[in-house]
């Protein structure tokens, strides 16, 4: 095989984007095909990396290069074309090539749309031709750098937008000693995940640790003075504006699909690229789309759980391991990313006590920042929210991820070890029958029997009976019940 | 005791890996041998369990061997007959079989209880009495995922990483997939001693075990997650910044790629995973990285996978991130099962190995051990087939014809049992030495009754890797003889080269000179110095030479002296449950018995304790099947259904049951297993496939087909 022309090359797959979900279909694909031919293009110039991990390099708790995915020889080493820091320019669903930046044009046989989302930025007056400088969209590793350089010389941040990425920025930002104050749009802190309760402790919390939170907060521009960021402007109550001012401004508004390829080629978008369960484009089959780009079921999911959930899908179909793999939509479970404030929340988190076909547990603790939720529908859990204290969080999502029927006990929901009762400790209590040495099978009426026999004290039981000689774990209950033996002789005797 | 009455002998438990010293001592009338714990072997300090204390009970079993049984063809019971008849009928099917199909139709199995003289001599025998390539043994259901991650990281493999009293000064022990409070129980003792001290003990079990309830923490887990908890706990470690920086640099190599990968496991992933909440796995890592001294320990929990040898990878790789491997009083170990489970794999008995833990494709190893036994290098046979794949293959057109059998007993130990019990059938001949009629004997053409355990003398290598002497209490019964004469009693009737003995001073003085050089070096070993100081530890090159309690202190014993990193990325269990399958199955042992249970059922004692198999199930789990405690439930897998009592206890996940797997018949727990093999160490997977389950109906009860009442 020599001097083949692109064109009667074999066409392989060809998977546009590197971020969560392209690097991690093709690491999937090569796990499960070693030959496959396979190009990637990512925008970026550098590895892919784990944007989850973004928050803990804002904080500071992880350094940029400890959050990289795929080791940049990986490629080479695994037969894979990566052509990183290329953008795809356009899309021949005729020809079936994909035309990059650098000028180069591949064929493919299947083509993955990967291409994530972009930030979404209000269109502030002044912002036209970008952010000022002090002002950042915080989205990619770049904008982390940004923001962390930033924050060097800054004492007063606002961060807006109180979702899930701008209470990670507040917080980690709080943790480099900046005054934070995040300004929200919605009533709550991260209405889509938590109730009005859950979001008060969480406000409350993040006041502990630095961060105040605006609510019913309209931002209606920045301040800006030569081309640096000053502040924000608020709507008033009364009609008036208000401004904080802020020598960092960290934009967290939520993102949107990056569509703009999977439009320009004709495909069918609606929010994202509509996809059906084989994450196939309804448009053309020759066209694949998975991650924050694609759409299914009238879902865009913007988790990363369920895009890697589509790459496994997607290997499973693209290399035959699994033909029968389908993607039926996913389970979304959020956990914050913040040091000091541990929550959790999944599926519907709303419900009050009006429904009567949805139970709901609850157990709040303000003044300690605990509040758990626990919505219940059919014996199965439909939405939870663990703030402050997690440690049932592993049951609960699991619980939720397989829809599996709920323990009779619904306190271990949120208390984790309230299962089930502790064996009788007291000699007292503890029946004859009970076993007290497992390692030699001994009774507590075995003991009683041997003391009767004459044994008084704990090592002539042990001797006789052999309880305590295996583990020694036993020893001191031995002891309790010969001492309590002696206390009820005594006081027959007496 | 009388005046007359000999002294106490002198040696080890024949049970687990933990070998704890024990005297026999009789009244010289031939009544049963008292056995007394001994207080000067460290590993048990004067403790012993119930199958401790009632080992003496099986050298009278009423169903003791004590003449060779043949059957005349295959359809004919098994009768007496003698020493004679039944050696002359082996030498001849195996002559015959050998000449019909060529060396490799005679198979070899050998097992983990055997001593190193044994186990030594069997490999020998396999490859230059029969010439064949077809031998493996047990202990590949045992820990080889563990001795494969250990040989793929250090170098080499050898169970703890120092004597088992170094535990009881750590300041933290992660324990993974072991329930030592009932396999081991004595072993707890050094891990007391280490909490008493102030240290913690973290025990990973999708159980809550008489270990874990012990543990300051326990985590856990799905069955089959345990690879991906192990990475959320390395990156853990890695955003707390509690790796060990300077021991990366100077004495690991490969970290940079792991570091790549356990970047996709962040905690909370982790947790989707594993269902072991966040908060418990940062208080597992700051626990392992607070003090001076932690010990990563696995056991078959995290080795029995059908992606065991990475399970272990993973726990290997977070105690080298955090600097514990090559420390004095810290590292990573294996909890090595099986009574000689790490002698049993040094020398021999596996398919891939020659004495000394040498590899049989390596010219130098097969040069070295060639000249021990007066054999060309040629005429040694190159790796044959692992244990399941063994068994897998017995009577098929391209497998075994016939096999003998040592020490072990398949049909109730190995996996889908059922498929090992119809290839067992399949066989042209099967020929079984063991001391009771074993469920895998009773399906033998010739059955050899062998000396066991206090009637005979020889070596076993603890879990420690210390080597230790096993001392002969009583004379074998008549009729009996042990594994040596019968190997060398063969080995004339083939005609076979090199020299047999049946002393085992004498076997092991060879086995000394053919580990010469290998890892597993014993040359330096002698049953005298053995006796003087309580046993020596490998390896241990020369008489001059102390002996090595702890291994890798200046290097590990891989060609750059650096241990090995590798990333090892989670896939879950080889069947995952699903609609039809929706419950995960685990396997394990209980107290008071042991392995197969050919000896422990027959032990009235331990049958009062554990008269016969259960499922242990989830009250929550049991209220939705309609099961109640001690009702009947049949367990299907796709491989097989077992009828076992149901034992309700929250101490197991809801979406888990347990079923021990030391009883023969229905309630068998190797009829539902999985023979997934991990690609590495060929260990089946044991430890989770999918089951349902379903009541028995009334009337119905099961018959427990294993205890011997």
């Amino acid at each position: 095989m020599n001097d083949i022309d692109p064109e009667s090359r074999p066409r392989g797959t060809v998977i546009v984007g590197n971020g969560m979900a392209g690097s991690r279909l093709v690491t999937e694909i090569r796990a499960r095909d070693p030959h496959v031919p396979l190009t990637v293009y990512g925008a970026e110039p550098r590895q892919p990396y784990n944007r989850v991990l973004l928050s803990n390099v804002l904080a500071g708790v992880s350094r940029p290069d400890q959050i990289g995915l795929v080791d940049p020889s990986w490629y080479e080493a695994n037969g894979v074309d990566a052509r990183l820091g290329v953008e795809v320019v356009r899309i021949d669903r005729e020809a079936r090539v994909v035309h990059g930046s650098d000028g180069s044009a591949v064929p493919y046989g299947t083509l993955v749309l990967a291409t994530g989302s972009n930030s979404f930025v209000p269109p502030f007056p002044g912002t036209e031709d970008g952010l000022p400088a002090g002002a950042v969209a915080f989205r990619t590793l770049d904008d982390c750098r940004e923001i962390i350089d930033a924050a060097e010389g800054a004492r007063r941040a606002v961060v807006i937008g109180g979702g899930l990425l701008g209470i990670e920025a507040a917080r980690g930002l709080a943790g480099r000693g900046l005054e934070v104050t995040v300004v929200h749009l919605a009533g709550h802190l991260m209405e889509r995940q938590l109730d009005p309760g859950a979001g008060k402790v969480l406000a409350r919390t993040l006041h502990r640790l630095g961060v105040c939170s605006r609510l019913d907060a309209n931002v209606t521009g920045l301040g800006i003075e030569a081309g640096r960021v000053t502040g924000v402007e608020l709507a008033g109550a009364d009609g008036g504006r208000e401004s904080i001012g802020a020598d960092l401004v960290v934009v967290a508004c939520g993102v949107r699909p990056e569509v703009g390829l999977a439009r320009a080629a004709g495909l069918e978008v609606d929010r994202g690229v509509v996809v059906d369960e084989t994450l196939r484009s309804v448009t053309d089959p020759a066209v694949r789309a998975i991650g924050e780009c694609s759409q299914y079921g009238g879902t865009v999911y913007g988790l990363v759980a369920p895009a890697w959930e589509q790459a496994t899908v997607l290997a499973d179909l693209l290399t035959g391991a699994d033909a029968a793999a389908r993607f039926t939509g996913a389970r979304e479970i959020t956990r914050l990313k913040a040091a000091s404030v541990d929550l959790v929340a999944m599926g519907e988190t709303h419900h009050g006590d009006d429904d009567p076909e949805v139970e709901v547990i609850r157990f709040a603790d303000a003044s300690r920042g605990t509040y758990k939720k626990v919505a219940i529908r059919a014996d199965r859990v439909i939405g939870a929210i663990l703030l402050g204290e997690t440690s049932t969080a592993g049951t609960l999502t699991q619980l939720y991820d397989r829809a599996a029927p709920l323990p009779a006990d619904r306190l271990s929901l949120f208390f984790p070890g309230m299962g089930g009762a502790q064996p009788a400790d007291s000699p007292v209590r503890m029946p004859d029958a009970a076993t007290v040495c497992n390692c030699n099978n001994v009774s507590k009426g075995r003991i009683r029997a041997c003391w009767e026999d004459g044994a008084r004290t704990a090592d002539e039981v042990c001797a006789r009976t052999r309880a305590g000689t295996g583990c020694g774990g036993c020893r001191d209950a031995v002891e309790g019940i010969v001492a309590w033996l002696g206390e009820q002789d005594s006081v027959a005797a007496g | 005791m009388t005046d007359t009455a000999a002294p106490d002998v002198q040696t080890h438990c024949p049970y687990c890996a933990l070998q704890c010293g024990m005297s026999l001592g009789g009244d010289g009338d031939g009544g049963p041998l008292r056995v007394t714990p001994r207080e000067d072997v460290p590993a048990n300090r004067g403790g012993l369990c119930q199958k401790g204390w009632t080992a003496a009970e099986v050298l009278t079993v009423p169903d003791r061997l004590t003449a060779p049984l043949m059957r005349a063809s295959r359809d004919a019971p098994l009768e007496p007959c003698t020493w004679d008849a039944a050696l002359d009928r082996v030498a001849s099917e195996i002559t015959r079989l050998r000449g019909a199909h060529g060396p490799d139709a005679v198979a070899v199995f050998g097992g983990g209880g055997l001593t190193n003289e044994k186990a030594y001599q069997l490999g020998k025998f396999a490859r230059i009495a029969l010439r064949t390539s077809q031998i493996d043994y047990n202990g590949r259901f045992c820990m080889s995922s563990a001795a494969a991650a250990s040989g793929r990281a250090f170098g080499m493999d050898r169970g703890l990483p120092g004597p088992v009293t170094d535990l009881g000064r750590a300041d933290a022990i992660l324990l993974v997939g072991g329930n030592v409070a009932e396999t081991m129980p004595p072993f707890m003792r050094h891990l007391t001693d280490a909490q008493k001290a102030g240290g913690a003990l973290i025990v990973v079990d999708p159980r809550r075990t008489a270990t874990a309830r012990q543990a300051n923490l326990h985590l856990q887990p799905t069955p089959g997650t345990d690879l991906a908890l192990a990475n959320g706990l390395l990156h853990v470690a890695i955003q707390e910044g509690l790796l060990d920086e300077e021991y990366l640099a100077a004495r690991t190599g490969g970290f940079e790629a792991v570091r790549t990968v356990v970047n996709g496991y962040w905690p909370d992933r982790v947790e989707r995973l594993t269902g072991v909440p966040v908060p418990y796995m940062r208080e597992a890592v700051r626990l392992l990285a607070a003090g001076e001294r932690a010990y990563v320990l696995t056991a078959r929990g995290a080795e029995q996978h059908a992606r065991g040898t990475d399970m272990v990878t993973a726990f290997i790789n977070l105690a080298l991130a955090l600097g514990l491997p090559g420390r004095p009083g810290s590292g990573y170990g294996c909890l090595t099962g099986q009574g000689n489970g790490q002698g049993g794999r040094e020398h021999g008995q596996k398919a891939d190995q020659l004495p000394g833990y040498r590899r049989i494709d390596d010219p130098v190893a097969r040069a070295h051990v060639a000249a021990v036994w007066g054999v060309r290098p040629e005429d040694l046979p190159g790796p044959g087939r692992s244990a399941y794949e063994l068994l897998s293959a017995l009577g098929t057109p391209e497998g075994p014809k016939a096999m003998l059998l040592f020490g072990s007993n398949p049909v109730v130990s190995a996996p889908r049992a059922s498929v090992v019990e119809e290839r067992l059938g399949a066989l042209d001949f099967l020929a079984v030495a063991d001391f009771v009629p074993s469920e895998t004997a009773l399906r033998a053409d010739v059955v050899l009754p062998t000396a066991q355990w206090a009637e005979e003398s020889g070596t076993m290598t603890n879990l420690e890797g210390r080597v230790l002497r096993r001392n002969r209490a009583v004379p074998p019964p008549p009729g009996v003889r042990t594994d040596l004469e019968i190997l060398a009693v063969l080995a004339d009737r083939l005609h076979a080269p090199g020299t047999w003995s049946d002393e085992p001073a004498e076997v092991f003085e060879e086995l000394r000179e053919a580990s010469a050089g290998g890892l597993a070096d014993y040359a330096g070993i002698t049953y005298a110095r053995i006796e003087k100081e309580g046993g020596v530890f490998w390896p241990c090159p020369s008489e001059e030479h102390p002996g090595t309690p702890r291994p890798f202190l200046e290097r590990f014993a891989t060609p750059d002296g650096r241990a090995r990193f590798t990333a090892v990325e989670h896939t879950g269990a080889a069947e995952d449950v699903d609609a039809d399958y929706p419950v995960y199955l685990t396997t394990g042992r209980v107290l008071a018995q042991y392995q197969s249970g050919a000896q422990t059922r027959r032990v009235g004692p331990l049958v009062d304790a554990a008269p016969e198999p259960f499922v242990e199930v989830h009250p929550d789990l049991a209220g939705r099947l309609g099961i109640a405690d001690g009702d009947g439930v049949r367990v299907a897998s796709r491989r097989g259904t077992a009828t076992v009592r149901a034992r309700l206890t929250d101490a197991i996940r809801s979406d888990t049951v347990f079923i021990p797997f030391h009883w023969a018949g229905e309630g068998r727990a190797n009829l539902l297993t999985n023979p997934a093999l991990d690609p590495m160490s060929r260990m089946p997977e044991f430890k989770v496939c999918a089951v349902r389950l379903e009541p028995v109906p009334a009337g119905s009860a099961p018959v427990d087909e294993g205890a011997i009442a």
